[in-house]
């Protein structure tokens, strides 16, 4: 069955709106016929990925939507891109590409897309209302937007999100439509100590989890506290779009479409695992690729920092000095914020580098390192290894802090005791 | 057509894949090592990161991408990479879904896709 399109979808596809709106309308109905949607839908803005290098393909796609006149129709964000733009001392990688990737970078803008450069868009000062409908990439925004925002995306990837900018329209598929979003699983925390639920560093570990269990259905999970954090969500929903594909999951009690088990399941009968504390444990041996007391840098911020956890970290960090380089990866925006209240003064006296725009787990910004890399993020022990060369090793960000200042790693194992 | 290469688990294009060469360079991938040029590749589902579209499309122009893509359940983000490479490159890398495709590593297969249907013959 062909997706219905409206007489403006026509009026893209015809070439009336310039080639480039023709080629993303061609890619928006082309995905649609994948999803197997009905019809399209408007989507309010756009988080686009795209500025991101990969090599010469993203390149040229970008070189031929501003070669045919491409300009956004919605407010569009951008995603990291391979470059700090306010550091760029700091890259130490490749001329050549380095060059590609600011070119990349430049053609997204000469879109219309707002230079924001970050992964957490919705720290940014307009996020998404409850029930809108965006088009966002970058996975863990994905399911921060659905999760914590109730907001409504589906799991847009480069290409479609740049196409959703440009022509304002994505198919009604997935995450969109209101029975895809209800969870068809339920994690549920049992024999987890009373400390673990109340520090950072459960997150990252139960996300991964989450990922390895939920692959990428809508999950739901029971036993968090009531209190925690956006932050907290953040960590965890960035660790289950790594190890797995989740797009959306509900935290019972806390996320805005999860009031009750019972509303987020819709009433229905799913499966239940019980995540125990020796599962977590397992789940820290999963993220680890090294063991050993040696600590080479500290790495945290991934997704990016809010100002919460710049502040959380100039605490913890006190007046002590840093034996390993710590870096932390920020927006801009926040960056400014931060700038404003002393607080970027306060981090770089204590000898913090920081890192914006992008993430040092994507881009050689990090000096070369003696030994293993501690951080506080899923997300970061998933990907840096492959990415950078690196070994790692997980623990919350006060173990990350009091490990940069010893010169090595130190964990607070008795977190993980069973409960 | 290709030899087919099974991957247990799902695997991300973007941090799992180097486009340069072809290699599976997830450290903790049970097929870690493992190359996927011109193979017929079949994987669970797809996984992690919304840029491996762009990974794949990179891969099918510098040649080191699967012959074909087989899935247990649909990937839009998979299936995105090959119609932009389509587009801008002409070539065409199947990326179909199939429950159960019988396929063993090793055995040689061939996937022929239009939009609606696809066969795995081996």
């Amino acid at each position: 069955m062909p997706v219905e399109l409206t007489e403006s979808d026509r009026v893209f596809l015809h070439g009336e709106r310039g080639d480039a709106a023709a080629l993303a309308m061609r890619i928006v109905v082309e995905m649609a016929g994948v999803s197997g949607a009905e019809r399209l839908i408007d989507v309010a803005s756009a988080h686009v990925d795209g500025c991101l290098y990969h090599g010469l393909a993203g390149l040229e796609f970008a070189e031929r939507l501003v070669a045919g006149g491409a300009r956004v129709t919605v407010p569009t964000t951008l995603n990291v891109g391979y470059l700090d733009l306010l550091h760029p001392e700091r890259y130490r990688g490749d001329e050549e590409i380095a060059s590609n990737a600011r070119r990349q970078m430049d053609l997204y803008v000469a879109m219309g897309c707002r230079p924001t450069w970050t992964c957490a868009p919705y720290q940014l000062p307009e996020r998404p209302a409850f029930g809108q409908h965006v088009a966002w990439a970058e996975s863990n925004a994905i399911v921060f937007c659905n999760s914590a925002l109730g907001a409504r995306t589906d799991r847009y990837g480069d290409f479609i999100d740049v196409c959703a900018a440009l022509t304002g329209r994505v198919p009604l598929a997935g995450l969109h439509r209101d029975d895809d979003r209800r969870a068809r699983l339920v994690l549920r925390l049992e024999g987890v100590s009373e400390r673990l639920l109340a520090s950072d560093a459960l997150y990252p570990v139960l996300g991964h989890v989450l990922g390895k269990e939920a692959g990428n259905d809508v999950a739901a999970i029971v036993g968090l506290p009531a209190d925690a954090s956006e932050d907290r969500l953040k960590a965890l929903g960035a660790a289950a779009a790594s190890s797995g594909s989740v797009a959306m999951f509900h935290a019972i009690g806390i996320t805005p479409e999860a009031s009750t088990l019972e509303v987020a399941t819709a009433g229905e009968t799913v499966p239940e695992i019980v995540v125990s504390a020796e599962r977590l444990r397992e789940a820290r041996g999963e993220l680890d690729t090294a063991a050993s007391g040696r600590l080479g840098a500290v790495s945290v911020g991934t997704p990016h920092a809010s100002l919460a956890e710049l502040e959380r970290l100039a605490a913890l960090l006190g007046t002590d000095e840093l034996a390993v380089p710590l870096y932390v990866n920020v927006g801009r925006d926040v960056l400014a914020e931060s700038d404003r209240r002393g607080l970027s003064a306060s981090l770089g006296s204590a000898g913090v580098r920081i890192v914006t725009d992008t993430c040092t787990y994507i881009t050689p910004v990090m000096e070369d390192v003696d030994g293993p890399v501690m951080t506080d993020s899923g997300k970061w022990a998933w990907y840096a290894p492959a990415n950078i060369g690196v070994d790692v090793v997980i623990g919350g960000l006060e173990d990350c802090v009091r490990s940069a200042i010893a010169g090595r790693v130190l964990l607070d194992e008795t977190l993980w005791a069973d409960g | 057509m290709g030899p087919a290469l099974v991957l247990e688990e799902p695997l991300s294009f973007w941090g799992g894949i180097d486009p340069e060469t072809g290699e599976v360079v997830d450290v903790r991938h049970p097929q870690h090592g493992a190359n996927v040029t011109g193979r017929i590749l079949v994987m669970p589902s797809g996984r992690g990161s919304s840029s491996s579209s762009s990974v794949l499309a990179e891969a099918i122009r510098a040649g080191t991408a699967p012959a074909a893509i087989v899935l247990g359940e649909a990937d839009p983000i998979l299936a995105l990479g090959a119609i932009v490479a389509r587009e801008l490159y002409g070539k065409v890398t199947p990326v179909v879904v199939a429950a159960d495709p019988s396929l063993r590593t090793g055995t040689v297969a061939t996937v022929t896709a239009t939009r609606e249907t696809a066969r795995i013959e081996s």
